[in-house]
């Protein structure tokens, strides 16, 4: 007790549940919707009123509000910083999450995209006053060939899967220029769900290729399906269960016999970048998430970009916009008609040029990486998940031989008998301070666990986690069930209804009064 | 490397532990031929920040940053003041660096301001449902078609020849896969007569509104021929800021709605990334593309949110989902969902009357200019002017006296003849006065 009457030691800790008052519990804060904040005719954004004449409305002024509610700035200001503090972040701990790669998202990136000179252009100013922007990217199409050992690359499509529909669509277009149309493309089923969807898109039929035991695809089965009516084949290489397709050349130029391509999804490009080739394996088309490899951020689901690198059998479909260079200056060709001799763009995946806010930092990445830190953070990417697969193999289960690649991948053998499921595993993990790995992919193992560890965690905290997982394990084994069952504890929310989310589903808010206005 | 915590000795440790020699056997699995060293890439090695910084800087120094001269440009990308909390708010490590939320328990931050974000397009819109967004306008248009397609099971798409012919490229690429796109002819300042073209084999009309040249259109007939032939309206808006003012897509009879919130707390990224908005009437809601999330409770009975639907997905559905598409614009649906948040009602429909405003006065201004007439007799924030010497011209000799006066028609259709000497012009709420006096003065000039 100090002289004013504070008390100065810790006190006793209360173990029992204490309920508060405000239903917050210290850090832990509650937050209601903006919607049900805030007042009529408050704003956070002071703009002077003007006199308006609706001379050049035609008539088409809005009737009635919008429905917006009303917050001064340190009002909207805490709602976000509260509800910010409801999520995991890599910045706060390891994220393990396979094929996902969460991995340090450096903030120079982040300044160098806001730079003036890229963050504020306009996408149809004329091309003399976007030099710049147009150098940046011919240099981040430099490094993408150059590390990938391809001729070409698409720049436009917005995210993995665009990239792939970008790839097909090309693979289409070269394969109408030969006079064919092959209506098959072969998926194995371990594939991400993006793979036979953007199939199915672009107008293919999907059909699957089982893997073998090993974990890798069944190349005699894939060589067997192979025929004059195959498109192509989209092959996740290294795969979704963390290996290196060992036939992959040898799968490459049984596809080439037969005059289909071979479509690489690139997700797992970050295993093998500055250290393996994807041009030198026979890859005809390959889409980069330059949020997976190239560190742009994932900023809770997107925006993400998915450039698409083409060999040369395809690079003369790649679509609009192009790039050129010619007469000492950089040219964005939008328009078929003025494209380079010899070049057959196949359409447009989307309004202007890409994800130039995604290529400034990609190419902040690549310059600050430089092509040996490249390979330098592959090849640790793939000793830190070979050294989880090592450290857990004992106690947990692994269903294929190593050495993996950049991802660890477990089955759920070991809970055999245990009670305990791949979720509740999972989720115990969140008790702990760790976002749960991929659970449940690929889709070929049994209540899989996919954990990708990437190259940004140190020996300590790879350590960490593995003892934590160790004793896990070890505990869910012995038939300890406390901490699994029901798990998470610790967390902003328990485990959450989601089969009444999607029966009834509640995708909106709607005012008191209109809720009741649809009941009666 | 800066960005790579292990030390040459961990990595001896952990090759010990793996019980491998080096490297080269945790990548036995490659073909010998496609190893290579570093000497097969010819790029530089490693830098430090500054050197990065001063590099991407000088790239940076080469282009014309709209806020450092007289700015006009538009056409379906829109230069707005972005309040400073919001780019603060989005850098926030825990919205910034974590994935989409598919641990809901750890992840209500992004789930909640999905929902509110939802709710936000829904209201804006005038429908019933939104998704958490697709990458941008062009793309949920183009999705927006696929649907309609699926609904109707019909395979005629009709676009209005005033869409913008980058979304009209971007829908055509794939919806001519499975069927039929129609393009309706192209007639600046004017309503083209598109109910002519709907049949009994059209899923959807696709119309702009304010179309590409800036023209308000009355969707509401258009509305109504399309739903006596069976065929649903698409609306499509690329200045989500005009619905500040502007009666919304939902209450004019539009069956879905896509839409580009750059204008809302995105800034101009020379094209992306962007936001694409879809929405649409609660009767659609099982064809519709993208993530949802929605409200539940947790084991606690605490309300909470989740991702939900996801039947409708590709992880779940595979080659049978309605689109492929995974990640959207997380990042941007907050930039967004901040911003029109800071604005409310109230400063969301100021918003909308300054801009309005400001485009009205300009219009007028410059279409005295001799030998310039205003071609759009209806816009919100964006006009076309025809000028009397092809606009492409114009706008690089104004660009030499350091003002960027507008899209050139031309740009965009280059085929067209007709709009060989139409300008599109922009002028929000960031343009100032003297702006405007320099871009009246110029022209005048340039055109003399």
């Amino acid at each position: 007790m100090n002289n004013q009457g504070r008390p100065s030691g810790s006190g006793e800790a209360q173990t029992a549940e204490l309920a508060t008052i405000s239903g917050d519990r210290g850090l832990d804060h509650e937050e209601a919707l903006i919607f049900e904040l805030g007042r009529e005719g408050m704003t956070g954004v002071d703009i002077p009123e003007v006199q308006l004449s609706e001379q050049h409305l035609g008539g088409l002024r809005r009737q009635g509000p919008v429905g917006l509610p009303g917050l001064s700035e340190p009002e909207v200001v805490r709602h976000y910083v509260r509800l910010s503090r409801m999520n995991y972040a890599i910045d706060a701990g390891l994220y393990p999450l396979g094929s996902c790669t969460m991995k340090h998202n450096p903030r120079l990136n982040e300044k160098m995209a806001r730079l003036p000179g890229f963050g504020d252009l306009h996408p149809l100013q004329p091309q003399q006053t976007v030099q710049g922007a147009l150098l940046l990217i011919s240099e981040l199409m430099k490094w993408l060939t150059t590390l990938t050992g391809m001729p070409a690359v698409a720049m436009s499509p917005k995210a993995g899967a665009h990239g792939e529909l970008c790839g097909l669509l090309t693979i289409r277009a070269a394969l109408q220029a030969r006079g064919e149309t092959r209506p098959r493309i072969l998926v194995p089923s371990s594939a991400h769900g993006t793979n036979p969807a953007t199939a199915a898109l672009a107008g293919f039929t999907v059909d699957e290729v089982p893997p073998k035991g090993d974990g890798h695809v069944d190349a005699d089965v894939l060589k067997a399906k192979l025929g004059p009516d195959v498109a192509a084949i989209m092959l996740t290489n290294p795969n979704t269960c963390g290996l290196f397709e060992r036939r992959v050349k040898e799968i490459a130029d049984e596809v080439h016999k037969v005059g289909a391509y071979f479509y690489c999804d690139g997700a797992n490009f970050n295993a093998i970048a500055g250290r393996v080739r994807p041009g030198d394996l026979g890859i005809d088309a390959m889409h980069i998430n330059l949020h997976k490899t190239f560190s742009t951020p994932h900023g809770g689901g997107g925006p993400g970009a998915g450039p698409v690198v083409l060999s040369e059998a395809l690079a003369a479909f790649a679509p609009l916009p192009l790039l050129v260079h010619d007469g000492g200056a950089f040219r964005l060709v939008e328009h078929a008609d003025e494209a380079p001799t010899g070049a057959k763009p196949f359409g447009r995946m989307c309004a202007f040029h890409g994800q130039m806010g995604m290529f400034v930092r990609a190419l902040a990445y690549m310059l600050s990486h430089g092509a040996d830190g490249v390979r330098q953070a592959s090849e640790d990417a793939v000793l830190s998940a070979n050294y989880i697969l090592a450290s857990l193999k004992d106690v947990m289960s692994a269903p294929f031989e190593g050495p993996c690649m950049h991802e660890a991948l477990f089955d759920d053998s070991f809970l055999e008998g245990t009670g305990v499921t791949t979720l509740d595993f999972a989720k115990a993990m969140i008790d702990e301070g760790y976002h749960p790995m991929t659970m449940y992919f690929p889709l070929v193992v049994h209540g899989a666990m996919l954990i990708e560890p990437t190259e940004s965690e140190s020996k300590e905290s790879v350590d960490r986690f593995i003892h934590v997982l160790r004793e896990m394990a070890l505990e869910a084994k012995a038939g300890k069930r406390a901490r699994f069952e029901g798990a998470p504890h610790f967390a902003p929310r328990r485990r959450l209804d989601e089969t009444s989310a999607a029966r009834k589903p509640i995708l909106r808010w709607k005012r008191k009064d209109d809720v009741k206005e649809a009941a009666e | 490397m800066r960005y790579l915590p292990l030390t040459p000795d961990d990595r001896e440790q952990m090759l010990a532990r793996i019980g491998v020699r080096d490297m080269d056997s945790l990548f036995r699995d490659v073909p010998k031929l496609a190893v290579v060293g570093r000497s097969a890439f010819d790029l530089p090695d490693h830098q430090g920040e500054m050197a990065v910084e001063r590099a991407l800087a000088k790239m940076a120094g080469r282009n014309v940053a709209a806020g450092s001269v007289p700015f006009f440009c538009g056409a379906g990308a829109y230069r707005h003041h972005v309040p400073a909390a919001v780019d603060h708010l989005i850098q926030r490590s825990e919205f910034l660096t974590s994935y989409t939320p598919y641990q809901p328990e750890i992840a209500q931050g992004t789930l909640q301001y999905l929902y509110e974000f939802q709710t936000q397009v829904a209201l804006l819109t005038g429908m019933d449902v939104a998704n958490a967004s697709m990458y941008d306008g062009s793309t949920a248009t183009s999705e927006a078609v696929l649907m309609a397609q699926r609904i109707t099971r019909r395979p005629k798409a009709v676009l209005s020849g005033s869409l913008h012919p980058h979304y009209a490229e971007t829908t055509a690429t794939l919806a001519a896969l499975g069927g039929k796109v129609v393009h309706a002819p192209c007639t600046p300042g004017k309503s083209e007569d598109i109910a002519a073209l709907i049949d009994n084999e059209t899923a959807c009309v696709v119309v702009q509104s304010p179309d590409v040249f800036g023209l308000v259109r009355d969707l509401r007939p258009i509305a109504d021929a399309a739903h006596a032939k069976g065929a649903l309206l698409i609306a499509v808006v690329t200045e989500i800021v005009s619905l500040g003012l502007i009666e919304s897509p939902g209450a004019m009879g539009a069956d879905i709605v896509a839409a580009e919130g750059q204008s809302i707390g995105n800034g101009l990224n020379f094209g992306g990334p962007y936001v694409g908005l879809f929405a649409t009437r609660e009767k659609n809601l099982r064809q519709m593309p993208g993530r949802l999330a929605g409200e539940t409770q947790d084991a606690a009975g605490k309300r909470g949110y989740v991702l939900t639907l996801s039947t409708r997905e590709q992880h779940i559905r595979r080659e049978k989902a309605t689109s492929n598409i995974c990640t959207n614009s997380g990042l941007c649906c907050l930039a967004f969902t901040i911003h029109l948040s800071l604005l409310g009602e109230e400063g969301f429909a100021r918003l909308a009357r300054a801009n309005h405003a400001r485009a009205a006065t300009l219009a007028e201004r410059l279409a005295a200019i001799k030998g310039v007439s205003l071609v759009t007799p209806s816009f919100f924030n964006e006009f076309t002017l025809k000028l009397p010497r092809p606009a492409a011209v114009v706008v690089d000799e104004l660009a030499e006296r350091g003002i960027l006066a507008g899209v050139p028609a031309q740009r965009l259709m280059p085929h067209d003849a007709q709009v060989r000497d139409l300008l599109i012009v922009a002028a929000t709420e960031t343009v100032t006065d003297e702006d405007c006096d320099a871009l009246a003065k110029g022209l005048a000039e340039v055109l003399a």
